[in-house]
C-alpha cells in the first residue's frame, strides 16, 4: 500500500468491511467498552455491598424505635392489642378472595401462647390507638401490652389505674428494677466469691488426699473448718440478699390484656415500661437509644432473643485480640525465615505453596484440628498434669476461649506469612545491603532495617486476619463457643482472666438466635442487629489497624506497600 | 577527623599469614592487594587471574565497559559477594596482609573497616540522623552526645550540612536525589573507615550533584583510600591517582592515571579511553 494513499472514508469505499470485524476493532482496539465493562462490574459490586449493610442497618437499628400500639377488633370479637410490623399479600386459597393481612407482634407469650399474629384485613371491624396503652418489657415472657389497672404493695392497692397510677408507674419500676439488678450483681460478684473460695478449699483437700499427704488429717480438719466459716458466710449473705429480694419483690402491677384478662407482674421483673403511644419524638428517641445501650451493654434474656448481646461481644474481642497476639509474632517470625534467612530453592518454594495452601483449608477442619490436639491433646494433658483435683471435671480438657483463640491462631497464622513475605519482599535490597555493608548482622539489618521498613504490611496482615478470625464461626463452635455463658472469661476474682472459660461469640450467637431459637419470629430483628454489630466491630478492630499503620506509615514517609 | 593508623589495621587475628614486610615498611604500603584472583558466578567465570593493588589515602578508579567485572571485585574487598547464591573465588585478597577470604574471619568486622557508596542511593526509612549515625549504633554507641557530634563531622565532611542541619529528624527519604547520596557518603564515613569503596557513586545524578560529589572525593582522600568503580572516564581522569581498565573480566592494564589516559601501553585501553570501541 502506498503511504501516501489518502485514506478511504467508510462510506466511498466500495467493500464496505465485515461488521464483525468493525466491531471487533470497536470492542477491542478502542476499547471503550471494556471501560464501561470494568465500571459496571465495580458499580454492581459496590450496590451488592452497601445494598447489604443498607438492609442490615434498616432493619437492625429500625427495630429498636419504638411503634405504635394498636387496637384491634376482629370480626370473630376477638380483641389485640399490639405493634403492626407488615401487611403482606395473603396466599390464595379456595373458595376465598386473595387480599392483604397484617403482621401483630401482640406479645403477651404467658397469655396468648404466641408472639405474633397474621389479622386478613377484610376480617378486622376496628383499628384504633389508645392512649394509654402500655409496653412492658419483661424479664421473662417477652413483651407484654395491656393497660394499667391497679399497683400493689403487700396485697394492698396502692394505686389504681388512674392518671396518678400512671405517673408513679414508671419512677417505681425504675426503682426496684435498679434495686434488683444491683442485687443479682452483689449476688453474683459476692456470693461467687465465696464459691470461688469453697472450691478452692474443696480442691486442696482433693490435691491433698490424692497426693497421700502425711499431714492428710490435719489439713482435712483445717479445711473443713475454712469451708464451714465459708459456709457460714455464704448462708450469711444469701440471707441478706433474699431478705433484700423480697422487699424488691413486695410492689406489683395488675396489667388488663385487649381481651380484659389480668395479669399481674412484679415491678422488678419489668425491664422498661414504655408508653409508647404516647411519646413526642424526643421521648421516642430516648427510648430508642435506651433500647440501643441495653442491646449492646445488656444480656441476653429469654434464650438470646432479647436483651443484650455485651457477653458476645467481650468474648468476641477478647478472642481476637488474644489471636493475634499469638498468630501475628509466630506469622512474622516464619515469613522472616523463609524470606530472609533460607535459600531460596526448590524446598522453600514447597513451603511457601503449602502455607498459601494452608489459608484454603476449610475452617471446619482446624476446628477439628483444634479439638482433637488443643482440647483433648493438650488440655487433658494439662488437666493430669496441673489439676488432677478437679478431675474427672475438666479444667482446660474441653472446650475455652484459650483453644478457640490458638485455633483461630493456627488459621490466620497463612494471612499473616502471606502478607508479611509481601512486606518483606517490597523492602529494597538496597536497604539490606548498606546495613550489611556497614558491618551490622543479617540479624540486626532485619530488627533495625527491614523489620521497621515492613511494619505497615505487616499491619495489613494483622487487619486480613483479625477481619478472617472475627466472622469465623464453624470451627469455634467444637473448640468453646457457646449459646449462653454464665460468666465472662476476664472478671475481678483472681486470676481475672480465665483462660478455660468457654465464651459467647458475635457469629454464632447469630446462627443460634437465627436458627436454633425457638421463638424464631421473635428473633429476627436480633439477628439483623447482631449483624449490624458484628460488622462494626471488624470496622472498629481494622480502623484501629488502619490508623496505627498510617502512623507509621507517615514516620517511616514511604509509599509502597 | 584522624586517619586511621596502619596499626589499628594489622591487629586483626587472621594476620600474619604472610604480610609483605618489605613493602610494610615504606610510606606508601598497599593498602589492598589482590593477587591470582579469580571468581566464578555458578560455572560462569567473571574475574580472571586478577593482581593489583591500592595505595593508602589515594583513588584507585576502575573502569571499563559494564558487565567487565569491576563491581565484581570492589564488591570482594568488603565479602558483600557473600550476599549472593553459588559464588565462588580463587587467590587472595589482602586488606593490610589480612586475608579477608581466610577462614575464622569475622565478616561484619572487616565490612566494618569499608564503608561503602552503592549505585543507587539507598538510605534508611529512618531520620536523616538516625541515618547518619547507624553505623555507630550498629558498633554500640548509644551516648547521644557522641552521635550528635559524629553526625555533625560527617555530615560536613560530606559537605551536606547545611542543607539538612535543620531537617535532622525529618526523614531521609524526603530528601532530593543528590541529596541521598552524599547522605548515604555521610553514613558511609560516620564510622571512620579505612576504606571507602564507591560504586559509581554518580551514575544516578545530574552534573551539579555529580560535581559535588567529585569534589567531595577530592576532599576524602587526604583521609580514606578511595576505590571508585566509574563508567564515566572523565571522571576517573579527574578524581584517581591510579587507574584500572577492566574488559571482559580481565584486568588489562592498571597504572598511574596520567599514563593509563596519555599512553596506554596496551591498544584496548586506548580505544576504550578515546572512544574507538568498537
Amino acid at each position: 500500500m502506498a503511504a501516501t494513499a489518502p485514506l478511504p472514508l467508510p462510506a466511498s469505499g466500495p467493500v464496505a468491511r465485515p461488521a464483525a470485524a468493525r466491531l471487533a476493532e470497536f470492542v477491542f482496539r478502542r476499547g471503550e467498552p471494556m471501560i464501561w465493562l470494568t465500571g459496571a462490574g465495580l458499580a454492581v459490586s459496590l450496590l451488592l455491598i452497601f445494598g447489604l449493610l443498607g438492609l442490615v442497618a434498616w432493619k437492625g437499628l429500625g427495630f429498636f424505635w419504638p411503634r405504635p400500639l394498636v387496637r384491634i377488633e376482629t370480626t370473630d370479637g376477638r380483641k389485640v392489642l399490639g405493634e403492626i410490623l407488615s401487611t403482606e399479600k395473603m396466599p390464595p386459597e379456595e373458595g376465598k378472595v386473595a387480599g392483604s393481612r397484617i403482621r401483630v407482634k401482640i406479645g403477651n407469650r404467658d397469655l396468648n401462647g404466641l408472639d405474633f399474629r397474621w389479622i386478613p384485613l377484610v376480617d378486622i371491624t376496628r383499628r384504633e390507638v389508645p392512649k394509654d396503652a402500655l409496653l412492658l418489657e419483661r424479664q421473662e415472657y417477652g413483651n407484654f401490652h395491656g393497660f394499667l389497672k391497679e399497683i400493689r404493695q403487700n396485697g394492698e392497692v396502692i394505686a389504681s389505674g388512674d392518671r396518678e397510677g400512671l405517673a408513679i408507674l414508671a419512677g417505681l419500676q425504675q426503682e426496684l428494677r435498679s434495686r434488683f439488678e444491683d442485687l443479682s450483681e452483689k449476688e453474683r460478684t459476692e456470693v461467687g466469691a465465696i464459691n470461688a473460695l469453697l472450691e478452692k478449699e474443696r480442691l486442696r483437700l482433693r490435691k491433698a488426699e490424692l497426693r497421700g499427704a502425711p499431714d492428710l488429717a490435719s489439713v482435712r480438719v483445717s479445711t473443713e473448718a475454712r469451708i464451714t466459716e465459708l459456709n457460714k458466710q455464704y448462708e450469711s449473705e444469701r440471707e441478706r440478699i433474699e431478705t433484700s429480694r423480697r422487699e424488691v419483690s413486695a410492689t406489683s402491677a395488675v396489667f388488663a390484656d385487649a381481651a380484659g384478662r389480668d395479669k399481674t407482674v412484679l415491678l422488678r421483673d419489668i425491664v422498661r415500661i414504655v408508653r409508647t403511644n404516647d411519646l413526642g419524638p424526643a421521648g421516642k428517641a430516648s427510648v430508642y437509644l435506651s433500647r440501643i445501650w441495653e442491646f449492646v451493654s445488656g444480656e441476653p434474656r429469654e434464650s438470646n432473643t432479647e436483651g443484650g448481646i455485651f457477653p458476645a461481644i467481650f468474648g468476641t474481642v477478647l478472642m481476637v485480640v488474644m489471636m493475634s497476639l499469638v498468630s501475628v509474632p509466630f506469622g512474622v517470625v516464619a515469613a522472616l525465615y523463609l524470606r530472609e534467612y533460607a535459600v531460596q530453592g526448590r524446598a522453600v518454594r514447597l513451603v511457601r505453596i503449602a502455607v498459601n495452601n494452608l489459608a484454603g483449608v476449610p475452617s471446619i477442619v482446624f476446628g477439628i484440628f483444634g479439638l482433637g490436639f488443643f482440647v483433648y491433646g493438650i488440655g487433658s494433658q494439662i488437666d493430669r498434669l496441673f489439676y488432677p483435683e478437679a478431675l474427672p471435671t475438666p479444667t482446660y480438657g474441653t472446650g475455652g476461649i484459650l483453644w478457640c483463640a490458638l485455633t483461630l491462631a493456627l488459621l490466620t497464622v497463612p494471612v499473616v506469612v502471606v502478607a508479611t513475605e509481601e512486606a518483606l519482599a517490597a523492602v529494597p535490597g538496597g536497604m539490606r545491603h548498606a546495613s550489611l555493608a556497614l558491618g551490622a548482622t543479617r540479624w540486626q539489618t532485619v530488627r533495625r532495617v527491614v523489620l521497621p521498613a515492613a511494619a505497615p504490611g505487616i499491619l495489613t496482615g494483622l487487619i486480613l486476619a483479625m477481619a478472617r478470625g472475627t466472622g469465623e464461626v464453624a470451627p469455634l463452635m467444637i473448640v468453646g463457643v457457646v449459646k449462653l455463658a454464665p460468666t465472662l472469661p476476664a472478671d475481678g476474682i483472681f486470676p481475672f482472666l480465665h483462660l478455660d472459660r468457654k465464651i459467647m461469640h458475635l457469629g454464632f450467637h447469630l446462627y443460634d438466635v437465627g436458627f436454633q431459637s425457638p421463638n424464631v419470629e421473635a428473633a429476627i430483628p436480633m439477628v439483623y442487629s447482631t449483624t449490624i454489630l458484628l460488622l462494626l466491630i471488624v470496622v472498629a478492630l481494622n480502623l484501629t489497624a488502619i490508623l496505627v499503620r498510617n502512623a507509621l506509615r507517615r514516620r517511616l514517609h514511604s509509599a509502597a506497600f | 577527623m584522624q586517619q586511621p593508623t596502619l596499626a589499628s589495621a594489622v591487629d586483626s587475628p587472621a594476620a600474619g599469614t604472610g604480610a609483605p614486610s618489605d613493602t610494610a615498611a615504606s610510606g606508601t604500603a598497599p593498602i589492598i592487594e589482590v593477587k591470582s584472583f579469580n571468581l566464578f558466578y555458578g560455572e560462569k567465570q567473571a574475574l580472571f587471574d586478577i593482581t593489583m593493588s591500592c595505595k593508602p589515602s589515594a583513588v584507585t578508579a576502575l573502569i571499563g565497559p559494564s558487565g567487565c567485572g569491576k563491581s565484581t571485585l570492589l564488591r570482594c574487598f568488603n565479602r558483600m559477594n557473600d550476599l549472593i547464591d553459588g559464588v565462588t573465588i580463587d587467590g587472595t585478597i589482602r586488606i593490610h596482609g589480612t586475608d579477608i577470604n581466610a577462614r575464622g574471619v569475622d565478616v561484619t568486622a572487616i565490612r566494618k573497616r569499608f564503608g561503602m557508596v552503592f549505585q543507587k542511593s539507598n538510605p534508611f526509612p529512618k531520620s536523616v540522623f538516625e541515618n547518619v549515625v547507624y553505623g555507630l549504633r550498629i558498633q554500640g554507641t548509644s551516648n547521644r552526645a557522641v552521635l550528635a557530634e559524629a553526625c555533625e563531622r560527617s555530615l560536613t565532611a560530606a559537605a551536606l550540612w547545611d542543607e539538612v542541619k535543620d531537617r535532622l529528624d525529618d526523614s531521609a527519604l524526603g530528601l532530593s536525589g543528590g541529596q541521598m547520596q552524599r547522605l548515604c557518603i555521610a553514613r558511609a564515613i560516620a564510622v571512620e573507615p579505612e576504606i571507602l569503596l564507591m560504586d559509581e557513586p554518580c551514575s544516578a545524578l545530574d552534573p551539579i550533584a555529580t560535581a559535588k560529589v567529585e569534589e567531595l572525593i577530592f576532599d576524602l582522600k587526604t583521609r580514606y583510600t578511595i576505590v571508585i568503580v566509574t563508567h564515566n572516564m572523565q571522571q576517573a581522569a579527574r578524581v584517581s591517582d591510579e587507574t584500572g581498565f577492566f574488559m571482559l573480566g580481565k584486568l588489562i592494564e592498571f597504572g598511574k592515571t596520567d599514563t593509563i589516559f596519555t599512553k596506554p601501553t596496551q591498544k584496548t585501553t586506548e580505544d576504550y579511553i578515546t572512544g574507538r570501541f568498537g
